[in-house]
């Protein structure tokens, strides 16, 4: 594995718990939008760092745990 | 297993390079050797060998899925046996559903030649070191009683073997969908997040092999890899079934070696190559057969050639006939068909289908409509149901904005058109799905 990558964390969301709440969409505009029926669109890629806080906040936003944040490999 | 059986199955290629099968009918043997007796006359026993000597030959054979996603078969036995051990016993379905309602290979296989299907199962479970194996049919079919004959004329050899009926749906087939309707009695998909190979089946590691990838594993533990090899394209080797239905005189099933022009294949169905095709099921594409003519037989050939290979099901259009109509058609089935849980799918499949019926009678805006919202339908469920429909309704619009544009405009223009009508086989949505019971 590469240097510098060991904290990369994605977001990811389970679309068969998600029901559209769009709380997440709320915490973190920036790499989370709504689709035309309200279900997230995450934007691919690794969260920069400075996002890190609030995408840990918008999956503890998710009522139903469907957002969450899961460590890739760079 | 000790060493001289391992020896044996090595050497085993050579000795059996001449007592398999010749030739391309390999699968589809004979009438008349569907019975059990019959089945261990024409082909011969399957030797016992170590788990770790077969993973060897199924990849040195280079045997791929045959049940649409065309992976690897070695590399999937590979990843359940390590996951298995002895206190979680792996477990093997073989997938006999046939859920897209263009193909017809698997039952056709099973009516042939049911106990190839159940050696395969039989060899894949001592590969991964399973004591169950399933063979997963859709209720009441034909394919399930076979089995369940073919099992009873086994005996005590086939004990670990049992049948198993889900919902006549096109979803409940896929793989996560049997694992989760033999664990729980809900035949939907699992989703992305729980691979089977590692948790299946009451959590234990699951191979979900189709019938035909299982019943070229029966051939290639008899008769060894370098036969395997001996037949097909050197990249994705052996023969293949393929079936060929809609406006052709002779539409059936039948075995090809892999490789063969899409011109050959047809002349087998005595079809010119000429006009519009689906190829790959529901989830496939639509080509100009006459584009493709020279076109080979594989994953790689077709997927450069804009098409794909999923189920190997090609049905020919007739002269007269429509792919807006008929896509539009298969959407609203697509839709119907969505197994509801993930938003993208449960909403996203409906809208398409709807724009693309709008389109069929004029809506201009319809087009608009399509092009935004198909990338936003586009893998966003937990299966892949939803990617197939993206797919199938992008190539219906890359031939309607291409060589068809001139049909596009006369829908446009007056509302319809005057085609014959659509002859894509679609399977009977489950009507009782809502209803209790
Ligand atoms: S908050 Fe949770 S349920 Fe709501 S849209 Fe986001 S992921 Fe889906
Ligand atoms: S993507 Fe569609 S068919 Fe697949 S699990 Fe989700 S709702 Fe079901």
């Amino acid at each position: 594995m590469s240097a510098g990558t060991d904290n990369a964390v994605a977001l990811t969301v389970d679309p068969i718990a998600c029901r559209a709440h769009g709380l997440c969409a709320d915490e973190l505009p920036e790499a989370i939008g709504l689709d035309e029926w309200g279900y997230p669109f995450l934007s691919t890629g690794s969260i920069p760092r400075k996002m890190l806080r609030r995408a840990k906040s918008a999956a503890a936003a998710c009522p139903v745990l469907a957002l969450r944040l899961t460590h890739t490999r760079g | 297993m000790n060493a001289s059986s391992t020896a044996r199955m090595h050497r085993q290629p050579d000795i059996s390079h001449a007592n398999g099968p010749s030739g391309v009918t390999r699968l589809l043997p004979p009438a008349g050797t569907a019975r059990w007796t019959d089945h261990q006359r024409h082909y011969g026993p399957v030797l016992p060998a170590s788990a770790s000597s077969l993973v060897d030959i199924v990849r040195s054979s280079g045997l791929r899925g045959r049940g649409g996603a065309g992976f690897p078969t070695a590399t999937k036995i590979a990843a359940v046996a390590a996951a298995a051990g002895r206190l979680r016993r792996a477990i093997v379905i073989a997938n006999c559903c046939e859920g897209d309602p263009t193909a017809k290979k698997d039952r056709v296989l099973i009516g042939r030649a049911p106990h190839l299907v159940i050696d395969g199962a039989l060899v894949a479970a001592a590969a991964v070191g399973a004591d169950r194996v399933m063979l997963a049919v859709h209720q009441g079919s034909r394919a399930g009683t076979i089995l369940r004959e073919a099992l009873a004329e086994r005996g005590a050899g086939a004990a670990a073997v049992s049948v198993v009926q889900v919902p006549n749906r096109f979803v409940a087939s896929e793989a996560s969908a049997l694992v989760r309707f033999v664990s729980t009695g809900d035949a939907r998909p699992l989703g992305r997040l729980a691979p089977v190979w590692e948790s299946g089946v009451d959590g234990r590691p699951t191979l979900v092999d189709n019938a035909e990838t299982l019943a070229q594993l029966a051939l290639i533990a008899r008769f060894g890899d370098h036969w395997f090899r001996s037949v097909g394209d050197q990249e994705e080797p052996g023969t293949a079934l393929v079936t060929i239905g809609g406006a052709v005189p002779r539409p059936g099933v039948v075995e090809i070696a892999t490789g063969t022009p899409i011109r050959t294949i047809m002349a087998s169905a005595g079809a010119p190559t000429t006009g519009w095709a689906l190829i790959g099921g529901l989830a496939g594409r639509w080509v100009d057969l006459a584009a493709v003519a020279q076109t080979r037989f594989t994953t790689a050939h077709l997927a450069s050639a804009q098409a794909v290979r999923g189920v190997g099901s090609i049905i020919v259009l007739p002269p007269r006939s429509c792919i807006l109509t008929e896509t539009a058609r298969m959407l609203g089935y697509l839709a119907d068909s969505s197994a509801r849980q993930c938003g993208p799918c449960m909403f996203g499949l409906p809208a398409i289908a709807a724009d693309m019926a709008s389109l069929a009678s004029g809506d201009r805006m319809a087009l608009t409509r399509l092009r935004r919202r198909l990338p936003t339908v586009d893998k966003r469920g937990a299966c892949a149901h939803p990617d197939g429909a993206v797919a199938l309704a992008a190539s219906a619009l890359n031939v309607l904005n291409g060589p068809e544009s001139g049909h596009l405009q006369q829908h446009l223009a007056h509302h319809g058109c005057r085609a014959t009508a659509p002859v894509v086989p679609l399977g009977v949505v489950d009507s009782t799905r809502h209803a209790s019971r």
